[in-house]
């Protein structure tokens, strides 16, 4: 892997400053009000990871940062830009990149499509080269349509296709939902090279075993609110707790 | 025999409309959701704008080709800019009514000032007589329509299944969500392509004009027949509405060649066979 990679990246800062700023975010989805009042804090170079039960809201977290959520209040503020009323598509083009839970592969677009279908938003993404070198099964299923792949291949080509636009900040939700502990092991893989490329990524996880292998640091979330937070190094200490807020 | 042929022109010459009107159907139903009952009365407009072209401002067929559609266009994407966004995620019902009432006010108002007949608009001189194939005798006019048609058609097949900004709009026809969370601009996305059919259908109407006159009713008259080519093709498939949109016009013609009496009502009995046999249409993907 070329060091290089990260000098000529500018959408990822030096690791330490702080990238993403959430304070008091409350959302709603129609007539039900999802989150809370979220605060939280995410530094450049960092995977974070977001712990909680499901229907807690971690994901509405994310869509809410990304801009897809109709309404929500509060701040969230990227790389000192406030952005809570900020479009997606006008998100996305500040350097925010999404791969949803569902995957969001697109049928009626082959793989070639579906990897190039996000636009470059700025320069320093990684070349195709490299994310086949991440992903060989892509290179060899170009021609298929995106949503005959497996579940490994597909949650794969939805990482890799944001890999390339130069969005510095990825947000990934449950990306090892349902797939095999060998296909798992190939997504962590991934993340920590990410990582070390420069990327900060943003992580929800049911499975914090996996989140163990990757993060750098945990929040919980429960009924739309951080009700903890602790670094990978007081993952042991907090082992107990950590079970009571996962119910496992 | 000759009667035959020239029955199989006629019916080529309406699946040429048939097909660009139904084109324009599929790609803004796959976009914007929504039924475009104005399509008859834009259509009718391009129709008029080349007549105005053509006497108000001496400018000829092959410029209208071009300008009609794009000042219907501009047209249509301000309607859908004032009026038919606010209906995004309501029930299909909604869409059908406002463009419905949109194109009877549109009819209307060319009623009140043109009436009912229709304007003539001469067939440009680089296309008038004919050509003796032998077999039968084409009018020129009538062989550029169906071929001018074909190309158009396959163009906008290309543009939307092999392009990269078709490759944006067949993702955004299946989660727009996304495709606008990846950075695309997917409202001006939708206007555009509201705008792209409306145009396919004021192109119909320009080529239409020397063959059928220049009538406020024309687009009402043909748009009754081209939704029931679209719902025996289906909804969702370009390929579907142009391939369906041709057929049905020489079957229509085949008809009128071998049983005349059934001709105006062949369309509206397959449409019911089809909707029988596969409720979602020949090509179309459930809903």
């Amino acid at each position: 892997m070329p060091d290089t990679a990260i000098a000529e990246a500018p959408a990822k800062a030096a690791t330490g400053g702080n990238i993403l700023q959430v304070r008091n975010l409350e959302a709603w989805y129609g007539e039900s009000h999802i989150l809370h009042g979220i605060n939280f804090d995410v530094n450049a170079g960092e995977v974070v990871t977001l712990l909680g039960r499901n229907g807690a809201g971690k994901t509405t977290t994310l869509k809410s940062i990304m801009g897809i959520i109709g309404k929500r209040t509060g701040s969230v503020k990227f790389n000192n830009q406030e952005i809570i009323r900020t479009t997606s598509d006008k998100i996305a083009r500040m350097g925010i990149a999404f791969c949803p839970e569902e995957r969001g592969i697109f049928s009626s677009l082959d793989v070639r499509e579906n990897l190039l279908l996000p636009p470059v938003v700025r320069a320093g993404g990684l070349p195709l080269e490299q994310i086949f070198d991440l992903f060989p099964n892509l290179k060899e299923r170009l021609n298929s349509q995106g949503t005959k792949l497996s579940g490994g291949e597909q949650q794969m080509l939805a990482i890799a296709r944001i890999l390339r636009t130069g969005a510095g900040f990825l947000m990934l939700d449950e990306p090892t939902e349902g797939l095999a502990p060998v296909i798992i092991q190939q997504i962590g893989h991934t993340i920590a090279r990410l990582k070390k490329e420069g990327f900060t990524i943003l992580l929800v996880e049911q499975n914090f075993r996996f989140a163990s292998t990757v993060a750098d640091r945990y929040y919980v979330v429960e009924h739309g609110k951080i009700i903890d937070g602790f670094s990978n190094a007081e993952l042991a200490a907090n082992m107990d707790k950590l079970h009571t807020y996962l119910g496992v | 025999m000759q009667a035959l042929y020239a029955q199989l022109l006629v019916g080529l010459i309406n699946g040429s409309f048939y097909a660009l009107l139904s084109l324009g159907l599929a790609v803004i139903f796959g976009m914007l959701n929504i039924i475009n009952f104005a399509h008859g009365a834009l259509y009718m407009m391009g129709a008029f704008v080349a007549y105005f072209l053509l006497n108000l401002g001496g400018i000829n067929y092959w410029w209208a080709l071009l300008f009609a559609p794009i000042i219907v266009g501009i047209f249509g994407m301000i309607l859908e800019r004032t009026m038919l966004q606010w209906l995004t995620g309501l029930d299909h019902l909604y869409g059908l009514l406002l463009t419905f009432g949109i194109a009877l006010i549109v009819q209307g108002v060319f009623q009140n000032y043109f009436g009912s007949s229709g304007l003539p608009y001469a067939i440009p001189d680089q296309l008038r007589g004919g050509m003796n194939l032998g077999f039968m005798f084409l009018p020129i006019y009538r062989g550029w329509v169906v071929i001018f048609s074909l190309v158009v058609c396959i163009a906008t097949w290309f543009l939307i299944e092999k392009t990269r900004l078709g490759a944006y709009l067949r993702a955004a026809t299946e989660n727009p969500t996304l495709v606008r969370a990846f950075g695309v601009n997917v409202p001006r996305m939708i206007t555009l392509t509201y705008g792209l059919g409306v145009g396919l259908a004021a192109l119909a109407g320009v080529l239409s004009a020397p063959i059928n006159q220049v009538r406020p009713l024309m687009g009402a008259d043909l748009i009754i027949v081209v939704f029931a080519v679209v719902v025996i093709g289906g909804m969702g498939s370009i390929m579907g509405s142009i391939i369906t949109g041709f057929a049905l016009g020489v079957i229509e013609g085949l008809t009128k060649y071998f049983y005349p009496e059934a001709s105006n009502t062949v369309v509206f009995v397959l449409m019911v066979l089809v909707l029988l046999v596969k409720p979602t249409g020949l090509t179309g993907r459930a809903a």
